[in-house]
């Protein structure tokens, strides 16, 4: 058994297995229940794809869920996994990561189950860092319970909770995780099985929590909310690629083969569209400490019907975890342990005892 | 001067201040000396749920009452013998708790027009004369405990404010002069409390032998009074309250399973102490998470079962209620888990820290769909200590939620405890799985191995419990009904039906674990039967000594596990002619043993967020016989004593 070490640090401590591993093996022996076309069925695709070439052993790997449609993902993979109740996952895998540094543990969550009622927890669990990769499938509506709109439904959407549109205002995930401070933030498509999977690697890769929203079709209740970032015809405008190290260009290629478009300052703080070939098209750093171009980059999102989003990996920092300092302070106060028995016997005698003969 | 000295076989005063007054450290101090003297004791603090209430008011009031005595007691004691109260307040929020003749010594620096007008005093009652007046009609001593703190503590050159503020510590000195407490413990608390702070420590221990001293010279007492050392069994003994005899039963429940704690909670009155206590003992490799939400908290409790842990999560009512739907999966998904409710006044937030037992119903049935779950409590501080290691067993035994019902009482109580040998604590068997536990034959005839996660041992109906880091044991639990054995989802009716019935089999069969009951019957001929749980055993025991002593026949018994109810209970039921069950709500055990052993049960009920008074329940049980027997009651059973040896 061997430790895995750094360029993967959000995976130290997990056991490792030689032998290389197969998707079959990591595939659970239930029959797969979402509705045709669901874009489910790609995440978990890609998901039991890139699980074996982690080289984890399978035993050390725990999927939690909440309720959902997305949240029955756990079934499917042959790790061990709970599903759990409504909103609740990032607590209970909180638990299971502060317990267990020997675990990798990954979160499935929905836009309803994550960011409504279970949106304490989301931030918490960013805020404190725990070491856990999350991934957000994001359809903008609520399938499970039929057709409801969500906290990331456009404003005006018509659905059976809303026959004359919704006057809510919607959820922008990635803004919200950069503003709960959260050390790994990116955006994905279920449909582009490549980026899914480098992102979700990356993802698992990082030490501490890390947030992915992945754009997930539901072609019951919501068809068709992605596709400007799915298209052929729509994705080279709808799709602002963030690369680390790379000029964030997008649109129709130009004459130096990058996009026509580009993404820089603009004057009043946030960030603009300008022209590809401008001297001013940021360059990504997706590791910069300071998260505020995160930010302004999550703010070109379309929070109405989308037409354009970034996609990629917004930010990837390092800071301290709490499930390891928690970790940390128990093997510091366990340093040079008497037994357990005369500890305990110590302690529940005190300093002030008296003895009756 | 030569003072007279009498005996006494038992006192109880009350120390009263304001919130800021230093009430609390001034009781547990007097209780420290107490016990190290080696009187039995029993203490009642009594605080306001504001930190600071308005400084001088009614509402702003704080107390301790301690309880010692030369024999064993069982309650911290209906009415004080002594009040001190160190302003108006203090003086008008207590005195109705006061027999006429009794002591009160009062700290007359604060009775000044502006508090008196902000107790609600028209005049200054220590200065009224004549009939009804406080020094006509108790032994009232008037005494300036602050300007003679002042005075005693000048030579270090202390504000006025930090100076008067040591005058708790004069009125210890005091009282511990009148009755013969040992001064050491308290001089070392306060050499070390006080260890960076050199004149503050100078001051109050200046105070506090400046009110011994004074009471050993002043003309104003006469009488010093001695109270023997209490003949208790052989043993190691210390004070303890209940939230640190339950954290230490915690910590022991996860020495003797082996098994690391993971504590999962938010704060909240009066459980907090428990994550206060755990945080410190890291050693003992435990894990205290202080969650964004008490949902939170039990979430990761939880998942850190899952994963390997004793989860544990601490909380009162409010938190209860909040934590409803993962108790719910936690006895759907069967995993160990202990539930640590302090009840406290409800409903809602009701009040925070006063006690109340309101919560058992709750405990039960406050979860959807049949949702059985084990529930304990503890009877005084110190037995805290067994109940939540009882509590563990049960847990990790049974692979369940189990509720642990503690109360405000008990939680800030305290009593002597003999401590246990530890090697005489029970183990526990994790018992994880570590192998397949099936042959699953397929149709074309081959067989394979596979782990079950609900095929269930065949004595305690628990399932195996396999955690991650296990190869080839790879399973998924969750909130949906699981098929028998295999634990796959099913909605099969039939599997559902039998999957409810399991569960609460399972619970059920913890009953066969369960020892005897203990039926205090001296005589063997009583009639009526007190029934009771949780912190009303002292009163209801000391209740039960002043009926007997008043010649009557009563029988006792306490009940530790509310669900399941020990398999004898039903069969003591039927002895007695009538039951009456005390509790500090509207009925709730009683619901509960009506419904189950159809016995027409007498309910005790108070809820006034205060413990119960013997002599009043003393009265009621007297009633109860006298109803029962067809006896007239001869005797006075509300006698000042309240136990014989």
């Amino acid at each position: 058994m061997t430790t895995v070490e750094l360029p993967f640090p959000g995976l130290a401590g997990v056991p490792t297995k030689d032998e290389p591993q197969n998707r079959k093996e990591y595939t659970a022996d239930q029959e797969v229940r979402w509705c045709p076309g669901c874009g489910d069925y790609a995440i978990l695709a890609a998901v039991q794809g890139f699980l074996p070439d982690l080289g984890l052993r399978r035993e050390n790997i725990v999927f939690v869920s909440g309720i959902g449609c997305s949240s029955r993902f756990p079934y499917y993979l042959d790790t061990y996994g709970m599903h759990s109740i409504h909103g609740r996952a990032p607590a209970i895998a909180t638990g299971i990561a502060t317990a267990r540094e020997d675990i990798n543990v990954w979160v499935v969550t929905g836009d309803g189950d994550a960011l409504s009622i279970g949106g304490n927890h989301l931030i918490h669990a960013m805020r404190r860092n725990v070491n856990m990769t999350i991934l957000l499938f994001n359809n903008r509506i609520y399938g499970l319970t039929k057709g409801q709109y969500s906290p990331t439904s456009e404003p005006g959407k018509i659905t059976k909770s809303t026959p004359v549109g919704s006057v809510d205002h919607p959820f922008n995930p990635v803004s919200l995780a950069l503003g709960a401070e959260a050390s790994f933030v990116a955006r994905t498509i279920d449909s582009d099985r490549k980026h899914l999977t480098a992102v979700l690697s990356a993802a698992a890769a990082h030490r501490g929590t890390s947030l992915v929203e992945i754009y997930q079709n539901c072609p019951i209740f919501n068809d068709g909310a992605f596709d400007a970032v799915k298209e052929n015809d729509t994705k080279a405008d709808a799709i602002i690629p963030l690369e680390h190290g790379q000029p964030i260009r997008f649109g129709a290629l130009g004459e130096d083969g990058l996009g026509t478009k580009g993404i820089a300052r603009s004057s009043s703080g946030g960030v603009e569209v300008v022209a590809g070939n401008s001297p001013d098209v940021l360059v990504h750093d997706a590791h910069n400490p300071d998260p505020t171009t995160a930010f302004a980059l999550s703010r070109l999102t379309d929070a109405g019907v989308l037409h354009q989003a970034p996609i990629g990996i917004f930010r990837s920092v390092s800071r301290p975890t709490y499930d390891d300092g928690a970790r940390q302070q128990i093997a510091t106060a366990q340093a040079g342990q008497e037994d357990a028995n005369a500890a305990l016997a110590t302690l529940i005698n005190g300093k002030d005892t008296w003895t009756v003969l | 001067m030569a003072k007279e000295v009498q005996q006494l076989d038992r006192v109880i005063i009350r120390f009263a201040g304001d919130s800021g007054d230093g009430m609390q450290l001034t009781g547990d101090r007097f209780t420290q000396e107490s016990a190290a003297f080696g009187n039995d004791l029993a203490t009642f603090p009594n605080f306001p749920a504001e930190i600071r209430a308005p400084q001088g008011t009614l509402p702003g009031v704080s107390s301790f009452q301690v309880h010692f005595a030369d024999h064993d007691i069982l309650t911290a004691g209906d009415a004080p013998d002594v009040l001190v109260a160190m302003n108006p307040a203090a003086l008008k929020a207590n005195l109705s708790d006061m027999k006429p003749g009794t002591a009160i010594i009062v700290d007359s620096h604060d009775f000044t027009s502006r508090n008196l007008i902000k107790a609600g005093y028209e005049g200054n009652p220590l200065e009224e004369e004549g009939a009804g007046s406080l020094a006509e009609d108790y032994n009232l001593s008037v005494l300036d405990l602050t300007g003679m703190t002042v005075e005693a503590v000048k030579e270090f050159g202390l504000s006025r404010k930090d100076a008067a503020r040591a005058k708790n510590m004069f009125a210890l000195g005091l009282l511990s002069w009148m009755y013969g407490r040992p001064t050491e413990t308290t001089i070392d608390f306060l050499t070390a409390r006080f260890a960076k702070a050199p004149d503050i420590r100078d001051a109050n221990i200046t105070a506090f032998k400046s009110g011994w001293n004074f009471g050993e010279t002043t003309e104003a007492f006469v009488v010093q009074y001695e109270i023997k050392p209490a003949a208790m069994k052989p043993g190691t003994y210390r004070n303890i309250s209940g939230n640190l005899a339950l954290s230490y039963g915690l910590i022991a429940g996860g020495v003797q399973s082996g098994l690391p704690i993971f504590l999962g909670t938010y704060p909240i009155t009066p459980a907090s102490d428990i994550l206060h206590e755990l945080s410190k003992h890291k050693k003992f490799g435990i894990t205290t998470f202080q969650a964004e939400d008490e949902i939170a908290g039990i979430g990761a409790a939880l998942g850190a079962s899952f994963a390997g842990s004793l989860g544990i999560t601490t909380t009162s009512g409010p938190g209860i209620a909040l934590k409803s739907e993962t108790i719910g999966l936690a006895v759907m998904t069967e995993l160990p888990l202990l539930i640590v409710d302090v009840q406290r006044g409800g409903p809602s937030t009701g009040l925070p820290t006063k006690t109340e037992q309101a919560d058992l119903l709750q405990a039960m049935f406050g979860r959807n769909g049949e949702s059985p779950v084990p529930v304990i409590a503890p009877q005084s501080p110190g037995d805290c200590f067994d109940a939540a290691l009882e509590a563990a067993r049960i847990a990790v035994t049974y692979r369940t939620p189990v509720m642990l019902l503690s109360d405000g009482y008990l939680a800030n109580g305290s009593e002597p405890w003999s401590i246990p040998d530890v090697a005489d604590l029970p183990k526990i068997d994790p018992n994880f799985a570590t192998e397949t536990n099936k042959t699953v034959t397929s149709k074309d005839g081959e067989t394979s191995e596979e782990y079950w996660p609900y095929l269930r041992d065949e004595e305690t109906l628990a399932r195996p419990w396999a955690i991650p880091g296990t190869p080839g044991l790879e399973h998924r639990i969750g909130g949906l009904e699981k098929g028998d054995g295999h634990g796959n989802i099913s909605y099969d009716p039939a599997n559902h039906d039998f999957m409810v019935r399991t569960r609460q089999a399972k619970v059920d069969r913890i009953a066969e674990s369960l020892p005897p009951l203990v039926v205090d019957d001296p005589s063997g001929k009583a009639k009526v039967l007190v029934l009771g749980w949780g912190s009303t055993y002292g009163p209801i025991g000391a209740a039960a000594r002043r009926v007997r002593k008043a010649g009557h026949d009563v029988a006792q018994v306490h009940l530790r596990h509310l669900n399941p109810f020990p398999k004898d209970l039903g069969e003591i039921l039927k002895g007695y002619d009538a039951v009456m069950i005390p509790e500090m709500n509207l009925g709730q055990l009683s619901l509960l043993i009506r419904a189950k052993y159809l016995v027409d049960v007498v309910g005790y009920n108070q809820v006034n967020g205060m413990p119960l008074k013997a002599a009043e329940l003393a009265e009621a049980i007297t009633d109860l016989i006298a109803h029962t027997t067809g006896d007239v009651p001869t005797t006075d059973s509300t006698g000042e004593m309240e136990a014989v040896k």
